[in-house]
């Protein structure tokens, strides 16, 4: 996905709408932290969740985050992004609650169906697990309504019954700023302040907050095989197959999740501002290029997040 | 025309297209399409999406249904509404014309989903509100008009849209596409002129076909006039409330001892302002404690020192100690005395009807007070505009009720002051968020 953009005509694409996003979002955190007692930002070194704490900087001052960073580890994550987090974490003085899949799968929580299944999902009963022990009762998170069609249906404040799932047929109104944010014991609320933020949006504002992000999503040389129109990195855990073609591509990633079902684009867009350009002439949407698990039914992601999926 | 969209070269100008909007300065418009159950909405907005090249390709793969491409399959994103081909929820959906930036809400037109059209429609700067011509009696001088269509445009009304456009769909599959458009239009406009409504303009199109929805269709059922994306590009975005007096509710307060921002022991008091403006030096009251204090610093919501203007973040630093917390309101020292009655309009959302003796949580700004319905003053019937006797409202109702409230409240009619104006009611038995009132 080679830009094709004329530097010119690029440079008249303004970034003024970013300030009324990052006040919106802003706004939320603050919500967030004076309506909920136990909240929690989920943090997984991604660029969205990055770009999030970017915000909560911004609305708390440095090293002043009123709640823990919380990390779902699949134990499937790519090391550089691992690092990252973790470093990230020390620098803002934030507290990191890490929780593992492979815990969940020791307690007999979590059991695949075969030995090699992407542990993505799976990812939702060690969240539930997680807000159980903490009794947490909000968790922000960095998911975008331009993602996918489950997403786009999706409030500010999403409430999550006692079983930690999402009722679509039965959302609560959201009128306004006026956030219903009451709780019977036993539920909480999931909280997306950048909701209404676009994959240009995000990237728009890391090059111009000049955000840190893990190397992985600017261009790199990787092994990857090409499998249904998709690059699959090559990996301990995601082997080619018999009859796949290695390959070396120069190639960044635009989501960075499990490595079991996230994939890299073709690129040479080495900073921010060439990833920005990318965006603008891209024809596949970043899910639709990069993740191997939506595309098993239309409905994959609602169903997921009925199980409690982020 | 669909297979021309999926193999043109998608190259710098669609991208371009989707952001260009912002290097003129204007606003995003947030609009929403409403109107009755399969008059086209969902369509509509694929549509937008399509003809405007905001749809990516692998978005473009899933809208096929039967063989057929269904462009309604764009925005219908839950397994429920794919398999009554109903929208439930709103759906929002980003994307650009050459001349501004968009974000649409896709809203049910099933009556048990009003709360969600609702929810939408509290944070629109604009409404289409669509009137699909196969189901009505256009050859009739004056058609009747759907209940939906009524409710829908009512309630965009009385939550201040700004801009509401009549948009009469499906006008390809009527035998008489001119005379249908001059019927329903005048159907529109006489009950717009009874309601109090003033629409910005009554546009005929066809969805499905792509008339005057991006491509103007001159002269087509016998409209001469701007397409339906041309007269969005052109309207206002929502005004703050700015020229009224300042009123802010205090959604966070920050204490702190190490900031270096402000001066040692003192407390910030952040939230958005809701009317008005304050800056260093004016007065302001408190409410509920009627405290007076002068602001002593003004903050943006990154922390720069400004001041603060309706529909902005800020922080409000005031020059002594006062007891102030979350929920609380700042507003000037001439503001109206808060009160412990309040009537207005409900438009209510909850499946249980609203009782009249019952108590309710209202959440006003950020403070929660316990609401008590003394009585239902009246109910309006949206087919005659009537207003009935009613001792209840029933699910996706609209009427006046009157409330008692636990402790006062500083609120000022919605007419003039959105967030002073506005309370959502919430049940305190399920938590449910049941109603949306604006004072009168």
């Amino acid at each position: 996905m080679n830009a094709r953009v004329d530097p010119q005509l690029l440079s008249r694409v303004s970034n003024r709408h970013l300030d009324a996003l990052e006040e919106e979002a802003i706004f939320v955190l603050r919500e967030v932290a004076a309506a909920f007692e136990r909240p929690a930002l989920l943090f997984s070194g991604g660029k969205d969740s990055l770009v999030l704490l970017k915000c909560a900087e911004k609305a708390f001052g440095s090293g002043r985050l009123p709640y823990p960073l919380l990390m779902i580890d699949t134990g499937h994550n790519f090391p550089e992004v691992t690092a990252f987090r973790d470093r990230r974490a020390k620098e803002l003085g934030a507290e990191l609650v890490v929780r593992s899949v492979e815990d969940s799968m020791r307690r007999g929580t979590v059991r695949l169906a075969y030995p090699g299944e992407s542990r993505n999902a799976h990812q939702s009963v060690t969240l539930l697990e997680a807000i159980e022990e903490f009794r947490f009762d909000a968790l922000i998170g960095g998911a975008r309504r331009d993602e996918e069609k489950a997403r786009a249906k999706e409030r500010v404040f999403s409430h999550r019954d006692s079983f930690g799932q999402w009722q679509p047929k039965s959302q609560r109104p959201e009128l306004w700023t006026l956030f219903n944010t009451r709780l019977q014991p036993g539920e909480h609320f999931r909280v997306f302040p950048i909701s209404n933020w676009t994959e240009l949006d995000v990237w728009q504002y890391i090059e111009r907050e000049a955000v840190e992000l893990p190397s992985l999503y600017y261009a790199h040389r990787r092994e990857v095989v090409e499998r249904r129109g998709l690059l699959v990195p090559v990996t301990e855990l995601t082997p080619p197959r018999d009859g796949e073609e290695v390959v070396t591509r120069t190639v960044r990633f635009r989501t960075v999740g499990d490595i079991t079902c996230t994939c890299p684009v073709a690129s040479t867009a080495a900073s921010a501002a060439d990833v920005v350009a990318e965006t603008i002439a891209a024809d596949v949407s970043e899910r639709g290029a990069t993740r191997m698990d939506d595309k098993t039914s239309d409905a994959s992601m609602e169903k997921r997040k009925k199980d409690g999926y982020f | 025309m669909m297979d021309a969209v999926v193999s043109s070269e998608v190259g710098v100008d669609p991208g371009l297209r989707r952001d260009d909007e912002a290097s003129r300065g204007d606003a995003a418009l947030r609009f929403i399409t409403c109107g009755s159950v399969d008059d086209g909405k969902s369509t509509l907005i694929g549509r937008l999406l399509v003809d405007s090249k905001a749809v990516l390709q692998d978005q473009l793969a899933g809208v096929h249904r039967a063989g057929a491409v269904d462009l309604a399959l764009l925005t219908d994103g839950l397994s429920a509404e794919r398999e009554q081909g109903i929208t439930i929820d709103v759906a929002y959906r980003y994307f650009a014309s050459p001349r501004r930036k968009f974000v649409i809400g896709d809203t049910p037109g099933h009556v048990q989903y009003t709360r969600n059209m609702v929810t939408a429609a509290s944070g629109a700067d604009a409404a289409v509100v669509l009137v699909d011509a196969t189901k009505l009696q256009w050859r009739d001088a004056q058609p009747a008009l759907l209940p939906q269509t009524r409710r829908h445009a009512l309630l965009v009304d009385l939550l201040r849209v700004p801009s509401i456009v009549f948009a009469i769909n499906k006008l390809d599959a009527v035998e008489d596409p001119a005379l249908a458009y001059r019927h329903i239009a005048g159907a529109l406009a006489a009950f717009s002129h009874a309601a109090g409504i003033q629409p910005r303009a009554v546009v005929p199109l066809s969805a499905l076909q792509g008339f005057n929805v991006v491509q103007p269709a001159a002269g087509w059922a016998g409209y001469v006039g701007p397409s339906l994306l041309q007269l969005l590009e052109t309207l206002p975005a929502t005004t703050a409330e700015a020229d009224q007096g300042f009123a802010f509710p205090v959604q966070w307060v920050e204490k702190f001892s190490e900031s270096a921002e402000t001066a040692q022991g003192r407390r910030v008091f952040w939230g958005r302002v809701a009317t008005g403006t304050v800056q260093p030096g004016d007065a302001v009251r408190v409410m509920p404690s009627g405290q007076a204090a002068v602001v002593a610093q003004v903050l943006d919501a990154v922390r720069r020192p400004t001041r603060g203007i309706a529909g902005h973040s800020a922080g409000i630093v005031l020059d002594r100690e006062v007891d102030i917390s979350r929920g609380d309101w700042l507003l000037a020292h001439d503001a109206p005395a808060a009160v412990r009655e309040v009537t207005g309009t409900v438009a209510w959302l909850d499946d249980e009807p609203l009782v009249a003796g019952r108590t309710y949580w209202a959440l006003h700004g950020h403070r929660w007070v316990k609401a008590r319905v003394q009585r239902v003053v009246h109910q309006l019937d949206v087919q005659t505009l009537a207003e009935q006797e009613a001792e209840a409202l029933p699910p996706n109702g609209i009427g006046v009720v009157k409330l008692v409230l636990q402790e006062p409240l500083a609120t000022r009619p919605f007419a003039k002051a959105r967030v002073p104006g506005s309370l959502v009611l919430v049940d305190t038995a399920t938590h449910r968020t049941s109603g949306a009132l604006l004072v009168r």
